[in-house]
Formats: structure tokens, C-alpha cells, sequence
């Protein structure tokens, strides 16, 4: 028996658990925000440690390989958003946008978003995959309406209801697994198990497992934000809070696509059934020209970064798609930077909009002149989101093109063509937010770099040198998914 | 095993769920809509009542009961007071006539027939004839949902959507989990009908109607 594991896993779900209801209570803002840093920094202690103990994986909780890596990127960026997220709401609150209940209730779905994503990464039922996903999108939606201006309501309304088609979908395809599993593995929870199910996924109905990923891929994808399921990505990130920006877009998605991948495993694992490649290269492949299109034409610098993520989801999707070691590799390294990058690039959008008083692009000009730390660290993160070099991203869409020429040379230059069309928009409108004559209003940023720094770094460091534990760890991991 | 008789009821209840659904494409006026939903709630939770008997699956009764108790009393309750309150007894407005929505609906049911019943045949006539049943409610709620413009009905559309869920989950024998799913479930519609009152979305718009929110979009040049 290995205790410490379990404790360690228990400690995951049950710190930020207990931590929204102690959110809930405390009054004080300032304690509130700090205490909220302080939870989330022992959650993703807590995720570290599974480094060291993994627990045994019983009949609703497993830590895997795949999964232990999203727990740890999933908690660090749930840790930095949180710092950021107290000097953002500081400035919400001087400004009036929140008043101090709103604030709590904010501090404490907060944490409640963070059980949610936890618990959908860690369970090992499909049943509570699909509960704590519901959980985690209702959190998020509270969270989108929490300003109340009559935009605000459009977006968590129509999130609300694509986000609640999408896992009626998600909760009948959930329904068809198992019902192709009871027939080899018998009644009861052994049939909604992750691990059962992907041991004896040979054996199963193909004809049953190929339509349930149908619904599964449609559900989930709509949570991805995949084209044409994507409407409600962009209102919910441009109209809510950006530290929930920051954490819709690198978290949100990834667990949503784990989710897919999880189904993926299975149906790859029975050999009759519907080859899932195909399907996910094109709803990857539409997000990507899609979005790349659809970026020149934004005004709103969230949304701009909204359809950003599409692209990039889109971009790891394919990967994934695509499969073999190669390009899952690049995708689950995708995924990880692309949550950082996103990340860092949605606090510098919040202190921008807070400091220049507004979204529109066309009013935000000449960063880097009115404030230097904050127009260049934005300019690194675009320019580690177009994917130039050196950064990290450069390197994993690399090697999805390269990996992709060798097998379907169409789609790999499809790809890269919309790449390039979505950096030229990247680069044009990061020209007119970062440089030029400063206009406008502008206030004094009393923003706090360290989280903005920290995730760019790591972004930098992936693109230049990754430690060979972790190249071997991402290959393993790799190899399971193909 | 279970009994012809057994299977006859199971098989009338999900067979007037599929009806009921079709009821709800053609009303329209609001208070006919909220009326036709309650039933459709009611026929669900007597067909959960009547898996959990013949399936000798108590916990069922929790799923049941909490479909009856809230879908087809409390929510319909709270729908016709509100519809009292916003002033919206007025005729709904259907995005297409009701003609064609008929007849979409019926090639939808051909469609989960024609999709369902090939592939399911190891899973007993029971549960694949429940699971075509189930896909039939769950589109022709989408239809609904895409065929008005109107928020309490999308809401309802939503809401008969779940039940099709609810029909295809009790359908799956042993499936563990159904009872906190469908809490789960109710506490998301639960939080929609709160949602629509709390954001009072007819003080914000001065109207229910969810084709004018387009307007707040906030990408205007």
C-alpha cells in the first residue's frame, strides 16, 4: 500500500475543494487574493510531489503518465494566474468594475474551477470526466457574466448553452461506451474505468465505439473551441475577468482535448473500429485556416488572442490526428507551451486594458514607449505565439509540418500556409499595440511581472534546451497515445 | 429476464417521451410550451420508475423522483411565474414554420432509427430500442433549441435534451453513476432558470428574444 501517493492525491482534490468554501468566508480582499495564491501554491506543491509517489489507480482516481503531466502544467499555471490575479483584481476594485461580494464569490469559483479541472484530469471513470467538466464549465460561466454589463451576459449565456449542448452530447456518447464496454466487461463501475476499458477495447462493438466518438469528439470539441463549434470561445474570453481569460484558454481547452485524447485511446486500441486520425485532422485543420482568416479582421485585442487559441487547438488537435510518436510529441509539447504563452500573453493583455481604460486595438498604440516592461513582454509573447524562433512553439509546429510532409504533404502545406497568414496578423497587429506615437489614456501599470517573466522564460528555455528527463518522459508518453 | 409485459411498458413510456417531444415542436404559445414540458418531464420520471422495477435497481427511484419532483412540478412552477412577471404570454416566434419543422423532425427520428438500430444489435432489444428512442429526444430537442429565437424555449428545448439523456442513461442496465449524473444534470438546469432570472435578461434587453443580443457583440468598428 502506498499511502503517501494516496494522501498526495487526495491533497490535489481536496486543498482547492476546501479552499473555495474558506474563500467563500473571508472578507478581506487583500486576504482573499493572497490566500487564494497561497491555496493554489500548495495545490500545485501537492502535483509536484506526484514526481516522487505515484498512487495505485483505483476504481474512480488514476495518475498515469499522461495524466500527471497535465496536472503539474494545469496547477503551475492555475499558481502564477492567481498572483496575477490579485494585483488584476486590485485594480478592479479601485476602479469599482467589482464590488467586495462579488469578489469573494470570484476568489472561491476560482478554486472551484481548479477542482473541477483537477478532478477531470485525475478520474478514472468516464462518468466523472464528464461530471467534473460539467462542474468546471459551469464555474467558468458564473465567472464570464460576473461584470453584468449586457455583453458580459450575451457571452455566459451563449457559453452556457453551447458549452450545455456540447456535454449532452459528450454525456450520451459517455453512455455509449459504456454500453459497448458492458458487453465484454460486465455491469458496473469497472465498465467506466479508463484502464479497464483500454485493456479490453479490442474486444469491443466497433460499430457502437466508432458513433459514440462521434458524439464524444463533437461534445468535447465544443469545449476545445474547434471550428464550426467555436462561437462561444471568443465572447467568453473578450467579455469575463482576463485572469479567466488566462486560464479558459490554458487550461480549460487542454482538459477538454484530454478528454478526446482519453476516448482517442480507446478507439485505437480496438483495430476495427473507425480509424479517429481522420476525423480530428480535419476539425483541426478547419480551426487553423479558420482562425488564421479570421484574425485579421478583430478589433478587440481579447478576441484577437481568443482566436489565437482556436488556431492553436486547432494546430494540436492536428497533431495529435495526425499520430505517431512524432507529431504526438510536438502536440502534447504544444499543449504545454501553448498554455504558458497564452497565459503570459492574457496578463499583459489584462494590465494593458486596464492601464490604457480599453479593449480596442485601435486605441491602444505605442506600448513600448508608455510602458517599456509591458509593451516588450507582450512583443516576446506574441512572438512566441506566431511561433518564431527561438522560441518553444517554433520548435513543436516544426515538427508537425515535418512530421506531416513525410505522410501527407497537402495537409503539412495547408498548415504551414495558414501559420504564416496567422503570424502576418500577429505581427501586423503587435505592431500597432507595441510601437508608434503613445495616445490615449494611460495610467501608471502597477503590475506585477513575475508570473508574465516566469512562463516567457520557460517558453524561451523550451526552445532552446529541454532537459533529456523530460524529452524522455513527453516520448513515453508519446508512444502510449500512438 | 424480463417479462413481454415489462418490456411493453418500458417500451410505451420511451415511445411517448418521442411524442411528447414532437407536442413540444408545434406549441406556441409560452404557456402550452412550459404545460407540454411538465408532461414531458412527468413521462420521463414514470419511465425511470419503471426501469428501476424492472431492473431491481433502487437508486433509480432517486433519479425518478428527482425528475418528477423538479422538472415536472418546480421548474414549470417557476416558468409560468416568470412568464407572468417578464409579460411573454405572447405568441412565440418560430425561426421556421412549424410545418417544416414537423417534417425535419420526422426524417430526424428516421435518421436516430436508421443510425441506431444496425449497430446496436448486441446490446438487447431493450437498450437499443431505448438508445433510438433516446437519440430521437435528444435531436428533436437541438431542433428546437435551433428553431426558436426565444430563450425560455431554448431553455425548454435544453431541458427535453436531458431528458433524452436521463432515458438513454436508465436505458444502459448497471450503469453506475446515473443517480449523480442526473443531480449533476439538474443542478445545470436549475442554474439556467436562476440565470435567467437573476441576469433578468428582459430588464438588460427589454426582451427575451435572443437574436437582439447579437448586437452586443462589441466588434463594431
Amino acid at each position: 500500500m502506498n499511502l503517501s501517493g494516496e494522501l498526495v492525491l487526495a491533497a490535489i482534490l481536496v486543498i482547492p475543494a476546501l479552499g473555495a468554501g474558506v474563500l467563500a468566508l473571508v472578507a478581506d480582499d487583500r486576504k482573499g487574493a493572497w490566500l487564494n495564491v497561497f491555496i493554489s501554491f500548495l495545490t500545485f506543491c501537492c502535483a509536484l510531489a506526484l514526481l516522487l509517489e505515484r498512487p495505485a489507480s483505483g476504481p474512480f482516481l488514476i495518475v498515469d503518465d499522461l495524466n500527471a503531466v497535465f496536472v503539474i502544467i494545469s496547477t503551475l499555471v492555475a499558481f502564477t494566474t492567481s498572483v496575477f490575479s490579485a494585483s488584476y483584481i486590485a485594480h478592479e476594485l479601485d476602479t469599482g468594475h467589482l464590488t467586495h461580494a462579488f469578489l469573494r464569490f470570484y476568489h472561491a469559483m476560482y478554486q472551484m474551477l481548479m477542482f473541477g479541472m483537477n478532478l477531470a484530469l485525475l478520474s478514472n471513470n468516464i462518468g466523472l470526466m464528464w461530471v467534473a467538466v460539467e462542474l468546471a464549465t459551469l464555474t467558468t460561466v458564473v465567472m464570464v457574466g460576473i461584470y453584468r454589463t449586457p455583453a458580459a451576459l450575451e457571452a455566459a449565456w451563449k457559453y452556457f448553452l453551447l458549452g450545455s449542448v456540447g456535454i449532452a452530447l459528450a454525456l450520451f456518447g459517455t453512455i455509449l461506451v459504456y454500453l459497448a464496454a458492458r458487453a465484454v466487461v460486465g455491469e458496473g463501475l469497472d465498465a467506466m474505468a479508463w484502464d479497464v476499458l483500454v485493456a479490453n477495447a479490442s474486444g469491443f462493438d466497433p460499430a457502437f465505439l466508432n458513433l459514440a466518438f462521434v458524439f464524444l469528439l463533437l461534445g468535447y470539441g465544443t469545449k476545445v473551441g474547434l471550428v464550426p463549434l467555436h462561437a462561444w470561445l471568443p465572447d467568453a474570453h473578450a467579455e469575463g475577468p482576463t485572469p479567466i481569460s488566462a486560464v479558459l484558454s490554458g487550461l480549460l481547452l487542454n482538459v477538454a482535448l484530454f478528454a478526446v485524447l482519453r476516448f482517442k485511446s480507446i478507439m485505437s486500441a480496438n483495430p476495427a473500429a473507425l480509424a479517429p486520425g481522420p476525423l480530428m485532422v480535419t476539425l483541426g485543420l478547419a480551426s487553423v485556416v479558420f482562425a488564421a482568416l479570421m484574425l485579421y479582421r478583430r478589433q478587440d485585442i481579447k478576441r484577437l488572442f481568443a482566436y489565437s487559441s482556436i488556431e492553436h487547438m486547432g494546430i494540436i488537435t492536428f497533431a495529435f490526428g495526425m499520430g505517431g510518436p512524432l507529431a504526438n510529441f510536438a502536440g502534447l509539447l504544444h499543449m504545454a507551451l501553448h498554455s504558458l504563452t497564452k497565459s503570459a500573453i492574457f496578463f499583459c493583455v489584462g494590465h494593458i486594458a486596464q492601464v490604457k481604460g480599453t479593449q480596442r486595438m485601435a486605441d491602444i498604440r505605442g506600448l513600448t514607449v508608455s510602458h517599456p516592461t509591458l509593451g516588450w513582454s507582450l512583443g516576446l509573447g506574441v512572438l512566441a505565439i506566431a511561433g518564431l524562433p527561438p522560441m518553444g512553439l517554433f520548435m513543436t509546429e516544426f515538427l508537425i509540418i515535418t512530421s506531416t510532409f513525410a505522410r501527407a504533404p497537402v495537409l503539412a502545406i495547408v498548415l504551414g500556409v495558414s501559420l504564416l497568414i496567422g503570424l502576418g496578423a500577429l505581427l501586423l497587429r503587435l505592431n500597432g499595440l507595441a510601437f508608434g506615437d503613445p495616445d490615449g489614456r494611460s495610467n501608471p501599470s502597477k503590475a506585477s511581472y513575475l508570473p508574465i517573466g516566469m512562463h516567457l522564460a520557460l517558453v524561451f528555455a523550451a526552445g532552446i534546451w529541454l532537459p533529456p528527463a523530460l524529452v524522455a518522459w513527453f516520448q513515453y508518453v508519446a508512444a502510449l497515445l500512438s | 429476464m424480463i417479462t413481454p409485459l415489462a418490456f411493453d411498458v418500458a417500451h410505451l413510456f420511451a415511445g411517448s417521451l418521442v411524442l411528447v417531444s414532437f407536442m413540444l415542436l408545434y406549441q406556441d404559445r409560452m404557456t402550452g410550451l412550459v404545460n407540454t414540458f411538465a408532461l414531458h418531464a412527468l413521462v420521463v420520471s414514470f419511465s425511470v420508475a419503471w426501469q428501476a422495477y424492472i431492473q431491481q435497481a433502487p437508486h433509480l427511484y432517486i433519479t425518478a423522483a428527482i425528475a418528477l419532483g423538479i422538472k415536472a412540478i418546480v421548474i414549470p412552477v417557476v416558468l409560468h411565474r416568470m412568464i407572468v412577471r417578464l409579460g411573454i404570454h405572447r405568441t412565440i416566434e418560430p425561426v421556421v414554420g412549424v410545418g417544416l419543422t414537423m417534417l425535419a423532425g420526422i426524417g430526424l427520428i428516421a435518421l436516430s432509427i436508421m443510425v441506431m438500430l444496425p449497430i446496436t444489435a448486441q446490446a438487447g432489444t431493450l437498450a437499443r430500442e431505448d438508445l433510438a428512442f433516446a437519440l430521437s429526444v435528444i435531436l428533436l430537442g437541438l431542433l428546437m433549441m435551433i428553431s426558436r429565437r426565444n430563450a425560455v424555449s431554448q431553455v425548454i428545448g435544453f431541458m427535453s435534451i436531458e431528458n433524452g439523456l436521463i432515458l438513454a442513461a436508465t436505458g444502459a442496465k448497471g450503469m453506475p453513476l446515473v443517480v449523480e449524473i442526473s443531480v449533476a444534470f439538474s443542478i445545470l438546469v436549475a442554474l439556467i432558470v436562476i440565470g435567467i432570472f437573476l441576469f433578468r435578461i428582459r430588464e438588460r434587453f427589454e426582451t427575451v428574444d435572443i437574436h437582439l443580443l447579437h448586437e452586443h457583440r462589441g466588434e463594431q468598428p
